[in-house]
């Protein structure tokens, strides 16, 4: 396997637009020659699937829901970064790129995360445009919030439902072309492997959710943005159907996957209230904006919040990080919950949460305010706890909430394999080991509006247009193997759900691979989870059949892939011997407990190749190069 | 606490279908409805029965994906909550739940309490959008917006698709998903230009789709998890006869 990643020549601010020159073109009349597959309607396939429909490509989309709005990227409270500069506080292109490299803990791709810092400027501009109703100040202008890790207030939002907002702006652009019939739209229907033809991308396998019927697409090039991988922990702040299959088919026809042990837990969720518990919730960072987090000075003080006076809370953020406060970065702000949890200071019924208090800024600026500001994640906080958050303060807990390994690309987001795409979060680009807030919506529009639009073409540019159809024995040999699946799944009969398997596994993950890792932690998570594999494969029962809407099954495939994707994920963080962004490794920390680089031996990317399920996967290296932003020790204190 | 439900069953299209009653020994009021169904999905698979099919996604009541009728309210008793936002605190030990998947004509049912409501995204392809490709948008704050109509906008575009207003409406209609998308893109300057075209286009495509006519009772306002308001469809209707008199004009 050979890595280049095609990073263009020249200083940093041109590479951009002289490699934009550089690219092959297609006329207008050949690119509906050309037919691409998008799997994934979220923020990066809608935006793309749109696009290239607009630039006169055919276009098949995917989705597992019953509809292109409903996928993942709905969920988005919080907001979308960009430079435009606003607020006059001093923003740049050049500083949103400084702070998102450094976010990153110095683990991206410097010139991918230029070029996002360029484009996201063009995405405010879009989104307005297709009516995305943005908070707007009283003058009419467009308003900006502040995130973690940043000192500047660069946050577009629409309350908080900026996910929702931004994405019912893709899906309409996708719905008009497929009202204008450039764009097959199919819903309910999962690709269950990747077609390689020459050892280029030329098609997928499907199974229609409703009817059982399995299909095969043949196209000139596959586009996956099939989201990210949280709920190999079963636990996380990630819609139930989100999946890493789409991805792990892939990496097992050879694509490579790229630092999957950068996983990103986020630092305010709702607490765990039961063993019934099938999901965590969000509450966006923004409300750190507003809200003072801190947990009791003495352990075991069993006070109510409101009996507890000030001298005798601990707002362990701000005294420890004083320049950033609440709004320290994310992996910080867990790894800093966990400490005080972990020390015996943790509130709630089971000692793990701590205190996310409003009581100032609703002295400060009125309930009316926070309301205007926050209203909806107020009630949600109330439906789901049944507690009154303005009342007495909310209990936050981290929780696995984003996934910056994936797929590995190129700088045009091409992976190893010809004709294979990756966009948003099922790549592994622009976030190194720590995404910063508000920047996956960012990213996920600015690869599918701004850079694969643009570098598909090149690529389709080499390719004859419908060289491969359906008929091909490599399509037949792929769906031969997907039957089979199906068919032994369904064979099994044994006396375990596949949700079960799912819980064993996701609590194996959190214990040795969350929010602290160790060699002896993971070690032990690698023997448990090919024995917790080998009892999925001779345990597991599937009710019903094949042939028609079975959501046990789906469940089923789902959970097989995150058997065998769990150990690659722990494999890369036993081999990452250092600690950085959401990856801290206990053995590599400093004496105040900051995680601690290894710059000499890890700035590099580890990409890996699938060997068979009996041997190790192949590590693949990139070396990182960081010419603009120097390698700093990152610090927000 | 112990509850008593009773679910639809339906195996498929072709079914007729049927109401089972299952008992829930032990509810806790902190789990979720969608929990609770979970719940009794591991142990009927357990038990060699197939489990209840129902729609969820997020299970934060932002996707639209849920939707159950609940005692015969859709989404259940509490306003302005989706299914999976529904806790078990809302409902005390020993009680009863009818459990039903939504029921209209434009919303066949696939299985047990699942639907098909494709036919809410081809009345979007109709007209549901701003035509503006990628790339062609000018510089955002080149055009100020009144923060009344941003916000008027927002509240409209805070609509899930799910179908509840649609489920609740003697009529099955789907005046509110229409007019709030109409609603939403008109009381913006960017979405002027189309408003009256997209009107007729989406009633048009409402019409042939087998939605009813609105009974004016607005029970779609009821159920609706996001609290979106029948002026919805008053401005709707307005769009649409504009755009009727401008033609019958020209
Ligand atoms: C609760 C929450 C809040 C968030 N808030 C913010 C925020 O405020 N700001 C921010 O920047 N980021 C936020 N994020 C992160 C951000 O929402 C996601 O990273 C982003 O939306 C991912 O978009 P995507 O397009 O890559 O994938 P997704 O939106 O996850 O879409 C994946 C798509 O792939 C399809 N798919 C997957 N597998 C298959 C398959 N096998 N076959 C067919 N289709 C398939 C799905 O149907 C879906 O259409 C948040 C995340 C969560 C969980
Ligand atoms: S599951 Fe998404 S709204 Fe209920």
């Amino acid at each position: 396997m050979k890595l280049d990643a095609r990073i263009p020549d020249g200083p940093i601010d041109t590479k951009w637009e002289r490699h934009c020159f550089e690219l092959k073109l297609i006329n207008p009349a050949n690119k509906r020659k050309f037919r691409v597959i998008v799997v994934g309607t979220g923020l990066a396939g809608a935006s793309a699937a749109a696009s290239l429909a607009e630039l006169g490509y055919q276009v098949d989309a995917f989705c597992f829901q019953d509809s292109p709005r409903r996928a993942h990227s709905i969920a988005a409270q919080g907001g979308i970064n960009a430079a435009k500069n606003y607020q006059g506080d001093g923003d740049s292109i050049y500083r949103l790129f400084y702070d998102t490299v450094k976010g990153g803990d110095f683990r991206a791709r410097e010139a991918n995360v230029y070029r996002l810092a360029q484009v996201s400027v063009n995405i405010i501009d879009q989104c307005v445009a297709q009516g995305v109703p943005f908070a707007r100040e009283y003058g009419g202008y467009l308003d900006n919030r502040s995130f973690g890790g940043a000192q500047v207030s660069r946050t577009f939002y629409a309350r908080g439902q900026t996910g929702q907002q931004l994405l019912l702006g893709a899906y309409q652009a996708l719905a008009r072309q497929v009202g204008n019939k450039k764009v097959r739209m199919h819903r309910r229907c999962e690709m269950l492997d990747l077609v390689l033809v020459d050892g280029h991308a030329k098609g997928i396998i499907t199974r229609d959710l409703i009817t059982g019927e399995i299909s095969r697409h043949a196209a000139d090039a596959v586009i996956l943005a099939t989201g990210g991988y949280g709920n190999a922990f079963f636990l996380s702040t990630n819609a139930k159907g989100c999946n890493v299959t789409a991805a792990y088919r892939a990496y097992k026809k050879g694509a490579a996957f790229a630092n999957p042990c950068y996983t990103q837990i986020h630092p305010t969720c709702i607490p765990v209230a039961g063993d019934h518990q099938s999901k965590l919730t969000l509450m966006s960072e923004s409300l750190r904006n507003d809200g003072r987090i801190w947990v009791p000075k003495q352990k075991g003080d069993r006070r109510a919040a409101g009996d507890i006076p000030a001298q005798d809370r601990d707002y362990y953020l701000e005294r420890k990080y004083p320049s950033f406060g609440n709004l320290a970065p994310r992996d910080i702000a867990s790894r800093a919950a966990k400490e005080v949890c972990d020390e015996g200071r943790g509130v709630g019924p089971r000692g793990l949460g701590v205190y996310l208090d409003f009581a100032e800024s609703i002295q400060r600026l009125g309930s009316h305010v926070i309301e205007e500001r926050y209203g909806n994640l107020f009630e949600m906080y109330n439906r789901i706890t049944g507690e009154d958050p303005y009342a007495s303060p909310m209990r936050i807990f981290p929780a696995v909430h984003y996934t910056m390994g994936g797929l590995w690309v190129d700088y045009n987001l091409m992976s190893n394999l010809p004709g294979l795409f990756v966009l948003g979060e099922a790549n592994f680009s622009d976030h190194g080991a720590n995404r910063l807030g508000a920047s996956a919506l960012m990213q996920g529009l600015a690869d599918g509006y701004f850079v694969v639009p643009y570098t598909i073409g090149h690529y389709l540019a080499g390719q004859r247009p419908a060289a491969v159809s359906t008929e091909h024995a490599e399509f037949a040999r792929a769906e031969e193997e997907t039957r089979q699946r199906i068919s032994t799944f369904l064979s099994l009969k044994g006396s375990r759900t596949a949700d079960s398997f799912h819980r064993e596994l996701g609590a194996v993950l959190w214990d040795h691979c969350g929010m602290s890792r160790s060699a002896s932690g993971l070690k032990e998570a690698l023997r448990r989870i090919p024995a917790l594999r080998q009892e999925f494969w001779e345990n597991l029962r599937v009710p019903g059949s094949g042939a028609d809407l079975n959501q046990s099954l789906e469940k089923a495939g789902r959970v097989a892939d995150f058997m065998e994707f769990a150990e690659l994920l722990c494999h890369d963080a036993l081999t990452r011997e250092e600690s950085c962004g959401g990856h801290f490794r206990e053995e590599y920390q400093t004496s105040e407990g900051e995680a601690q680089r290894d710059d000499a031996n890890f700035t590099h990317v580890s990409a890996w190749e699938f060997k068979g399920l009996e041997s190790p996967p192949e590590e693949h290296r990139e070396p990182l190069i960081f010419e603009n932003v120097p390698l700093a020790v990152r610090s927000y204190k | 606490m112990r509850l008593k439900l009773h679910v639809w069953r339906q195996r498929g299209p072709a079914d007729a279908g049927q109401m089972v009653s299952y008992d829930m020994p032990d509810v806790s009021p902190d789990m979720s409805f969608l929990e609770m169904l979970d719940v009794l999905n591991e142990r009927l698979t357990l038990e060699g029965e197939e489990p209840i099919a129902f729609d969820h996604d997020c299970r934060e009541g932002i996707c639209g994906a849920c939707g159950l009728v609940i005692n015969g309210i859709a989404h259940g008793p509490t306003r302005g909550t989706t299914t999976c936002q529904l806790h078990m605190r809302s409902f005390k030990d020993g009680d009863e739940i009818w459990i039903e998947p939504w029921r209209a004509r434009a919303f066949p049912v696939i299985k047990d309490l699942v639907v098909d409501r494709k036919s809410f995204d081809r009345v979007i392809e109709s007209g549901g959008f701003i035509s503006v490709n990628t790339g062609s948008a000018p510089e955002a704050n080149i055009l100020s917006v009144a923060k009344d109509s941003a916000d008027q906008a927002f509240e409209y575009a805070a609509c899930i698709g799910c179908g509840a207003c649609v489920a609740a409406c003697k009529n099955a209609s789907a005046m509110l998903f229409v007019g709030a998308k109409v609603s939403h893109l008109a009381s913006l300057p960017q979405g002027r230009v189309e408003a009256g075209r997209r009107a007729r286009a989406m009633v048009s495509a409402m019409d042939a789709e087998g939605f009813g006519s609105c009974t004016n009772q607005f029970e779609c306002e009821a159920v609706c998890p996001k609290d979106i308001s029948v002026r919805a469809i008053a401005k709707m209707n307005r769009e649409y006869l504009r755009a009727g008199l401008l033609e019958s004009e020209s």
